[in-house]
């Protein structure tokens, strides 16, 4: 077969590392193996990029999903999904879950001692427009607990889960916000040794997309593995 | 360093936000005959993982892949290729899905049929990235893949078949019969 357009290497610092033992979560769960380094075939360089209609309807706006709005400091939450040249990335699917405003997840295994919103389901889901951009309107979490450490709290966080155009660009990931005090506490976070990488994860407060009495607004850009310009033979 | 966006991890919370009805499933009537894929996740302690997301991405019946790079006649039908399952609390995972034929590899050679799986985890930051090959393809022998793997780790890769149809693949994360993941 001809060349194929590869995707990049991941340079070192890019990603945190499996072995982080400040999280400690991670102690019985990394392997211990450094993974087996293999060429880039057709089977990685496609990926899922349609047929999710299964995944069910979109869904922006997370504070109006039940009979009455969701509790919580309203929030609006746009950005752009970009390759690392800056391309957008059209029409790929986006999916957000998240915390309610009081720091629970609607999930069985979530026993924080905090209520649960009956109006609020903390998942949405859409696709990027023709320039990659994405928006939500939803509900700002709150911190939570968890036992990983004495006293540790989770700073607020939206988990955001991306496909892009192949296999190799998949990404999930947490977006967290500016300012926030427990920021410098998180091992999640700061899982990442380099402040340029955290910060990549942190989303900026923006006036221009705030609505006067109604919701602050947030931009969030997030960008996934690059590619090669030009098609190559496989590196023997 | 590059400009990407790192991983975080999917911690233990994504059930409601990731798995719907019928996303390990196959959709319609896809050409081939079905499998099921079934096994159990653990960890370095032996114990089972509960909370592991388990997505693939595989070639139809015919070895093509439904993506616009694609190219060959037949890949533009829709397809779904893509399945994506959770674990229960015994760290069993099952999912549905037809054998796939074997596709275009690196120097003009096939690769066997395969799946490609990406694992995520609480305790786990990135994804792990493996292979579900079958034990009773020959081509395997010959896989452009396999062939990079030490030899006697080729077999956690290797789905066996436990019944018409059926095949067991278990993933171990860490220790002895660690799964080798990948770097592509």
């Amino acid at each position: 077969m001809t060349g194929l357009r590869r995707y990049r290497p991941i340079p070192n610092g890019t990603h945190p590392p499996n072995d982080f033992a400040e999280y400690g979560s991670t102690k019985l769960r990394h392997p211990k193996q450094p993974p087996v380094s293999i060429p880039q075939t057709l089977s990685e360089i496609t990926g899922p990029v349609s047929g999710f209609e299964r995944f069910g309807p979109l869904e922006i706006d997370l504070t109006m999903q039940h009979v009455a709005p969701a509790q919580g400091e309203r929030i609006i939450v746009e950005g752009r999904v970009l390759d690392e040249d800056g391309k957008p990335i059209p029409h790929t699917l986006v999916e957000l879950w998240q915390a309610n405003a009081a720091g629970r997840y609607r999930h069985d295994a979530d026993q924080h001692d905090a209520p649960l919103d009956p109006n609020f389901s903390g998942a949405g889901r859409t696709a990027t427009d023709a320039d990659g951009r994405y928006r939500f309107v939803t509900i700002k979490p709150g911190a939570y607990p968890w036992r990983n450490h004495a006293n540790a709290w989770r700073p607020a966080h939206l988990h955001f889960s991306l496909f892009g155009p192949s296999f190799l660009t998949r990404l999930i990931t947490q977006m967290y916000f500016p300012g926030d005090p427990l920021l410098p506490h998180d091992p999640i976070f700061n899982s990442l040794s380099d402040e340029a990488a955290r910060q990549r994860m942190v989303c900026t407060f923006d006036f221009a997309l705030t609505k006067p009495e109604w919701a602050l607004g947030y931009r969030f850009d997030m960008i996934l593995r690059g590619r090669n310009a030009t098609p190559t033979e496989v590196e023997e | 360093m590059s400009g990407a966006t790192p991983f975080q991890t999917v911690g233990p919370f994504f059930r409601f936000g990731l798995v719907f009805e019928g996303c390990d499933q196959p959709v319609g009537a896809p050409e081939g005959s079905r499998i099921t894929i079934e096994g159990v996740i653990k960890d370095g302690a032996g114990a089972p993982v509960p909370d592991a997301l388990l997505e693939t991405w595989q070639a139809d019946s015919a070895g093509r892949y439904h993506h616009p790079e694609d190219g060959r006649a037949g890949s533009e039908k829709p397809f779904d290729g893509f399945r994506r399952t959770a674990t229960d609390p015994e760290g069993r995972f099952m999912l549905t899905t037809v054998k796939p034929g074997t596709a275009p590899g690196p120097g003009n050679r096939q690769q066997a049929p395969h799946l490609l799986v990406g694992v995520f985890a609480r305790g786990l930051l990135t994804r792990l990235v493996t292979r579900i090959y079958f034990d009773d393809e020959a081509a395997n022998d010959q896989d452009p893949i396999l062939e990079r793997v030490p030899a006697d780790r080729v077999k956690t890769l290797v789905a066996k078949r436990i019944g018409d149809g059926r095949y067991r693949f278990d993933l171990v994360l860490q220790g002895e019969g660690e799964t080798v993941f990948f770097a592509p």
